[in-house]
């Protein structure tokens, strides 16, 4: 018992020490905040950021592109990563509370729609995405759209969604179901991209959406056309970049006014060809033509 | 002078002077003072702040008939927000309704048996185990339901997805039960024994003595009990978050996902720019949920109040 109590103490001792040394010798610390889709990648560059200046910590936190766009407004971020553009209400209550958002693209992100694996869907037009996602839409059975799912008894469309303040959510939305189009009601809203893949992996009926970075072998993705029984095109980081995926939205960081100082040295870095190689390391496109060794 | 008039003499100094004592006492008073009316403090604190905070959107984008009546809940779209919560509070009634229903039966049958007869040891360890069964936090009562309800409700009734009203009303019901069952076994000791000795005495048997006599004189608190239960379940939060399905939804039938008022408020409010109106519509919500917890524990508190009296 005595032992573990002077391990406990000599632990907190050294922590302590570290800690006020590593204060001592002037490190800048970046806050990163937001969007779920970007925190693996922000991650990522954070933790190779390390190797190329010791001096700045960039501490990178999840929870929505609404989380760090609300950061960015209240001040209280210095980055904040968003998979959707600040609105132009959300520009003028950070202009109000003396914040000036700029915005930097980062990279592209494919959002690729889910199936279970037993789904004999391969490919699914706008028309029908808007039917089965949309207020006001016909399809709420497979049959609707001449499909039948095997393990699906009930043959009812389960829709899976995210929460209304998810920048997937909103792009989504958009490019789906247009400007004007909203969400059927009794869509399940997830809290994340994770919980979305892993509800579909598990439930026959299922229908869903997210990054094309969340997917996994036990899911299906589909094919996206412009007209029922068209040509269409697969998700993936190539045709994300090049643009002939039509779900494909680009992911920002926004900072306070022009990037000065340390975060500018490290949005450079993440715009260079090294942080956009780590960014298609995890499954997104570039934001332009880049070659990885 | 006697002995006696001297010691007094010296007692009365004592108590009057304004030594170390006398300010222990003062600074004990205030302070057992100050806690006393915490509680209507932070009440009184609490409601100001939800209320202003929710003020806004009390005075702009607020409208009677769209925020009771429509069940479109859209707070984030850019063009047209729509503000309805009529789908939201269908989801906790629903889910609060169908706790009760499975609290209810549960919790009075472990009061009676507890309170009349059960005894030593068994009665006992039964009212410690009720009570460690209250101490279970919330979070993991939404992991058996998320965990082990929703596949189990999908094998049982072959519906496509487990997370729904009957999820989430179960798991609240046997989250309910506890506290209701310590309450109304409360109630059923606040009947004198010489109601049940009249009875016997009149040749009642056991079950009569508890159906004639006990329960409709603990009638008061038992409902003071399933009312307490029902503001529990209306402001539970985590647990039905995690097994409602949360989607937003007028259900028709029991495994219909739904969404509750205080998972919406949960799930969104970290997400929101403090001040916009997605905020403050969230925050008259939470005065909206707060005016009918105030209401169901004030009935609760005044039933109970009253059989005590009587």
């Amino acid at each position: 018992m005595k032992r573990i109590f002077f391990v406990a103490i000599s632990l907190a001792a050294t922590t302590l020490f570290y800690t006020l040394t590593v204060n001592a010798a002037d490190r800048t610390i970046i806050q990163n905040k937001g969007s779920d889709t970007l925190v693996n990648v922000a991650q990522a560059w954070a933790e190779a950021y390390r190797d190329v200046d010791a001096n700045v910590a960039v501490a990178v936190s999840g929870g929505g592109s609404g989380t760090g766009i609300a950061a960015m407004i209240n001040g209280t971020v210095d980055i904040a990563n968003a998979s959707r553009k600040m609105k132009s209400k959300e520009v003028k209550m950070a202009k109000g509370k003396g914040q000036n958002p700029i915005e930097h693209v980062v990279g592209y992100d494919a959002l690729a729609v889910f199936i279970h694996n037993n789904n004999p869907a391969n490919s699914l037009s706008y028309e029908q995405l808007k039917s089965i996602f949309g207020r006001g839409g016909k399809a709420t059975k497979w049959s609707d759209i001449g499909l039948s799912v095997p393990g699906c008894k009930s043959d009812e469309i389960v829709v899976v969604s995210r929460q209304n303040n998810a920048g997937t959510y909103a792009y989504f939305k958009k490019a789906v179901l247009g400007k004007k189009g909203k969400f059927r009601q009794g869509t399940l809203d997830m809290h994340g991209s994770k919980d979305v893949v892993d509800l579909v992996e598990k439930t026959p009926c299922a229908i869903g959406y997210s990054g094309l970075a969340y997917a996994t072998d036990h899911i299906k993705m589909v094919c996206i056309a412009d007209q029922t029984g068209g040509e269409c095109v697969n998700p993936s980081v190539e045709t994300a970049s090049d643009r002939s995926y039509p779900i494909a939205r680009p992911l920002f960081m926004y900072t306070n006014g022009e990037p000065r100082g340390a975060i500018k040295t490290y949005l450079d870095w993440v715009k260079s060809d090294t942080g956009q190689c780590i960014l298609l390391k995890k499954g997104y496109a570039p934001n332009r033509d880049v070659s990885c060794g | 002078m006697s002995e006696i008039d001297s010691l007094r003499a010296s007692m009365t100094t004592d108590f009057d002077s304004r030594n170390m004592d006398w300010y222990i006492d003062k600074i004990v008073q205030f302070l057992v003072f100050i806690a006393g009316i915490s509680a209507i403090v932070f009440i009184i604190g609490i409601f100001a702040f939800i209320t202003l905070e929710g003020f806004g959107f009390l005075l702009e984008d607020f409208s009677f008939r769209e925020f009771f009546l429509s069940p479109f809940w859209e707070p984030s779209d850019e063009d047209a927000p729509e503000y309805g919560i009529l789908a939201l509070v269908a989801g906790t009634a629903s889910v609060t309704g169908l706790a009760m229903i499975v609290a209810i039966p549960f919790s009075l049958g472990a009061a009676i048996f507890i309170g009349e007869f059960a005894t030593g040891k068994l009665r006992e360890s039964l009212k410690v185990l009720v009570e460690l069964l209250a101490a279970i936090p919330s979070v993991v009562w939404g992991f058996i339901g998320l965990s082990i309800m929703n596949p189990l409700i999908i094998d049982l009734f072959d519906v496509p997805v487990g997370l729904n009203v009957l999820n989430a009303g179960i798991i609240l019901g046997l989250m309910a039960a506890p506290i209701m069952t310590s309450i109304a076994e409360d109630a059923l000791k606040a009947v004198p024994d010489r109601y049940r000795e009249a009875a016997e005495a009149l040749g009642a048997t056991r079950w009569q003595v508890i159906y004639k006599t006990v329960l409709p004189a603990a009638k008061n608190g038992l409902l003071g009990a399933v009312l307490l239960g029902m503001g529990r379940g209306f402001g539970e939060t985590m647990a039905v978050l995690m097994a409602t399905g949360h989607a937003v939804n007028i259900p028709d039938s029991l495994f219909d996902p739904v969404r509750a008022l205080t998972a919406t408020i949960a799930a969104e409010l970290g997400e929101t720019a403090v001040g916009a109106p997605h905020y403050q519509a969230l925050f008259t919500i939470g005065i909206f949920l707060f005016i009918i917890t105030f209401l169901i524990n004030l009935t609760a508190d005044l039933i109970v109040r009253g059989i005590r009296k009587g």
